[in-house]
């Protein structure tokens, strides 16, 4: 099945599969095309298969079936120093025997690059990171963040069109990794490079991504944008996945093109949007994220349905209340507000009545 | 200032209670230094007896040469203004052979005489056989006379009783200084016996002694003593220049002409200090001499030649174990971790066996009608006639003592590599290198401390090794170890041993300091 469409993405994976024993596949039947300048992240729990597709892209690992293009050219067959794509690893991987500058230089040295021109782009790599002073380091000497810094402007140096990033930021704390989630972000976009980048963290793939393909069990779940995996997630993995979430069991009552009514285990009826269930009487896993449930009865469509709660806990965190609630049965159930001058605090044993917009709750596959 | 802490303006960190920040911070710590004390004192106790102290006696051995001095004191003191004069010189004055004849009357009783023979034969030949021949004739050296002629003049004086008592004179060490020095030895001589001093008669050296002081001794300085037994004394000081003499000298020489040769006495005076460099010096084939310090004679010259196969073979023996021993501990590091234990075990499985077992099975493989010749004449590579050489030579000592040592380079290489993580070559290739580029460049450098680490441990137990060389060296590929195992236990030449050992040690030292200069010690790294 090999394609010869030119104006197919930059990057693609054609029917790849893969299997380490020739009994499970690690990476079943992966499809997927990337856009030149995109930014892509590959999310997933670990086991997942996204880091075996980032280590075939690379070249260290081999496709057992299926074909890997970049820039319409199948590079299955071509040793991973031959594919010119840049790369990022967990620990860095800074060679520990040389300085940063010599770190720098290497991929332009294996390149036969002339001594003047490597100093230039070593430098202008350096400053690109600001990191100009510290060429004379050993990456011991550098702390984690400055490491960091030193890895991606390795990767970058040699003006690799793709850069591949397995988990970078992962060895952080948080404060740093997110000031270098929104750098990296914009070096990419400044450089206008395509970037596949690997993490678990989905905060880290909301932030900086085009498009977010959520891997679970070898297969991509979700292929979306940030916003619309997050509000519309396609199935109830995703939905727990991505985000905090909260899950209620039921059955389809009655169902529309767009709506559906849930009976829920304890016979309580909700408004939902149908996603993938597809005939009354299915059993359905219903999913709402915590901040889009409603206890102002006033801010409620009139005919919306109710679900009777009781406050089992309330959490101050700052910028938001997190309250925790037993709903239908299940006392897990977390509502997060807005800690705005009017917002009310809920007091633990209060019963109160909660709803939501129909088109929030997703009625998902169980 | 709110702190706890202040500091004055000129002088040290002030805890809140004003004791110094240096001194509190101490009494805070020595119960935990204590405490950390007692812990290592077994092991403290264990390096210092079994380690350090050997050590410290073997460097002490081979330059301790007390035992001229200790046997021959007097003729020591009497030797120093006798000059050897490059062998020209005459044989010393009789007062020399006079101090040697109480030297030797002393030694012959605590048979040292022999254990000096055996040093100074190292020195120069004959010396053995010559002071246990002069030994067993003390005897009949002559000297009976001056006994017989004193008890004539008086009887007294075969008395014991009586010469303890002016022997315990005080003022009689002046008068008679040579009499009173052999009464010293003649008291330990009886104590030797266990018989009593006041019943025993003195020996013929003490009347010889005697003789030799009344004759030499001015009037004055005998008539000066006017302790008990005064007039005994005067009465023999007049009466000795009458006394029928024998000549210690003539005798000596009767004995053995060689005692008339400058060159024994060039060799007791050369070795008369209590401290020598005469090993060291035979350990690099030089020798002191009554003349000074000489070549070794060139048949005779052995341990530079030892000293640098050990070197040279050492070093061989380490190259062939890094080559053969990185690859293995490549492969290893790179597999999984089930495969590579199973794996370790076969290379630690020669360290379950037997050394000598190992080495024997190497001499049955290597042998002329071993299993590797009977291969090679069997696939016609070889005749029958002209079969390798391979056991009893270098290349015996080599192969053997590179499959012995190889663990101890792999074990390092190993667990350094095992450390190496995989993601630094996959950078490198990411980056563009190619393979070779990408280990010569990247994993390489890294696995230097492993390197680093197996040769030293491989070059320094293979210069110090033994019973391997001894087994399958034959003659040209024995180390200096089993020169010095000689010495130790058939030559019985222990200060030379231990030269030999102490001369291994410094150039171990010195190399390990050379390798800190170009390598760095802290680039070395068992894992």
């Amino acid at each position: 099945m090999v394609s010869t469409n030119t104006d197919e993405g930059f990057v693609v994976f054609d029917g790849v599969q893969k299997s380490y024993d020739g009994e499970n596949l690690v990476v079943k039947d992966l499809n997927l095309s990337i856009a030149r300048g995109e930014f892509l992240t590959m999310l997933g729990p670990s086991g997942s298969g996204k880091t075996t597709c980032l280590m075939m892209l690379a070249g260290f690992e081999t496709a057992t079936n299926g074909a890997i293009r970049l820039d319409g050219k199948e590079i299955n067959n071509i040793p991973p120093h031959k594919r010119g794509i840049g790369m990022v690893f967990q620990n860095y991987a800074l060679f520990p025997h040389m300085t940063v500058a010599e770190n720098l230089s290497f991929p332009l040295e294996v390149r036969k690059m002339g001594k003047a021109e490597r100093e230039t782009k070593v430098q202008r790599a350096l400053d690109m990171v600001q990191m100009g002073d510290f060429g004379g380091r050993r990456p011991a000497q550098l702390s984690g963040g400055q490491q960091q810094r030193i890895a991606l402007a390795r990767a970058l140096v040699f003006e690799a069109e793709l850069v591949l990033m397995d988990e970078p930021l992962g060895a952080l704390d948080k404060q740093l990794r997110e000031h270098m989630q929104f750098e990296i972000k914009h070096i990419s976009d400044k450089l206008g490079i395509t970037v596949v980048y690997v993490t678990h963290d989905q905060t880290e793939a909301l932030t900086m991504s085009d498009r977010v393909a959520v891997f679970e069990d070898g297969r991509i779940q979700q292929l979306a944008p940030p916003d619309e995996l997050y509000e519309q997630p396609q199935n109830s993995f995703v939905a727990q996945f991505i985000g905090e979430n909260n899950t209620l069991m039921g059955k389809v009552e009655k169902m529309d093109k767009d709506s559906a009514v849930v009976r829920l285990d304890n016979g309580d009826l909700i408004d939902t949007v149908p996603v993938n269930v597809s005939n009354v009487g299915d059993r359905t896993l219903v999913s709402i994220r915590p901040e889009r449930v409603e206890f102002n009865r006033e801010r409620l469509l009139p005919d919306a349905h109710t679900l009777k709660a009781e406050v089992l806990e309330f959490i101050y965190m700052g910028d938001i209340y997190r309250t925790r609630l037993r709903v239908a049965g299940k006392d897990d159930f977390i509502v997060k507000t807005r800690n705005a001058p009017d917002q009310r605090r809920l007091k633990p044993g209060e019963m109160i009545e909660i709803g939501w917009r129909p088109q929030d709750c997703r009625a998902l596959d169980a | 200032m709110t702190d706890a802490t202040h500091t004055p303006s000129d002088g040290p960190m002030l805890t809140a209670d004003g004791i110094p920040l240096k001194k509190s911070l101490q009494i805070a710590l020595r119960r935990q230094k204590l405490r950390a004390l007692v812990l290592i004192a077994p092991l403290l106790l264990f390096v210092l007896i079994s380690f350090i102290a050997p050590i410290a006696d073997m460097l002490f051995r081979s330059v301790e040469n007390d035992i001229v001095s200790q046997t021959l004191p007097r003729t020591v003191i009497a030797l120093q203004d006798w000059d050897y004069d490059d062998g020209k010189a005459a044989a010393p004055e009789k007062e020399v052979f006079a101090a040697l004849y109480v030297d030797l009357s002393e030694a012959e009783e605590f048979k040292t005489h022999t254990r000096l023979g055996s040093r100074l034969n190292y020195e120069t030949t004959g010396m053995s056989s010559l002071l246990r021949k002069t030994g067993r004739g003390l005897r009949r050296m002559g000297t009976s006379i001056y006994t017989e002629q004193f008890e004539a003049l008086d009887p007294k004086w075969v008395e014991p009783a009586v010469w303890v008592v002016l022997m315990e004179q005080p003022g009689v060490a002046t008068a008679l200084p040579e009499t009173a020095s052999a009464w010293d030895s003649w008291k330990r001589i009886v104590a030797n016996k266990g018989d009593l001093l006041a019943e025993e008669q003195p020996d013929d050296f003490i009347y010889t002694t005697l003789y030799r002081d009344l004759a030499n001794q001015p009037a004055t300085a005998i008539a000066a003593y006017t302790g008990a037994e005064a007039g005994l004394l005067m009465a023999a000081d007049s009466a000795v220049d009458g006394f029928e003499t024998v000549s210690l000298k003539d005798q000596f020489i009767k004995m053995d002409e060689d005692w008339a040769s400058p060159q024994v006495w060039g060799t007791v005076k050369a070795f008369s200090s209590p401290y020598t460099a005469g090993y060291f010096l035979a350990s690099v084939d030089l020798k002191q001499t009554p003349a000074g310090i000489e070549q070794q004679p060139e048949n005779q010259k052995v341990y530079m030649l030892l000293f640098g196969r050990t070197m040279f073979m050492s070093v061989v023996i380490m190259g062939s174990c890094i080559l053969l021993g990185y690859p293995i501990a490549y492969l290893l590091s790179n597999l999984p971790l089930r495969t590579s234990n199973l794996l370790l075990i076969l290379v630690l499985l020669p360290f379950w066996t037997s050394l000598l077992v190992r080495t024997s099975a190497w001499k049955v493989l290597l042998q002329q009608q071993g299993v590797i010749n009977d291969i090679l004449v069997w696939l016609g590579l070889v005749s029958d006639g002209d079969r390798l050489v391979m056991i009893n030579n270098q290349f015996g000592t080599i192969v053997a003592m590179t499959h012995i040592l190889l663990p101890f380079m792999i074990l390092p290489l190993y667990s350094v590599m095992k450390t190496i993580p995989q993601t630094y070559v996959r950078a490198a290739k990411s980056l563009g290198a190619t393979d070779w580029t990408a280990f010569w460049r990247v994993y390489f450098p890294q696995s230097v401390p492993g390197i680093g680490a197996g040769s030293i441990l491989v070059f320094i137990l293979s210069i110090g090794y033994y019973i391997t060389p001894e087994l399958v060296g034959g003659t040209t590929g024995t180390f200096i170890s089993n020169r010095i195992a000689y010495h130790i236990s058939s030559s019985l030449n222990w200060g030379l041993a231990a030269a030999l050992g102490t001369i291994l040690l410094a150039v171990v030292l010195l190399l390990y300091w050379v390798y800190d200069r170009i390598v760095g010690i802290d680039n070395v790294s068992l894992g």
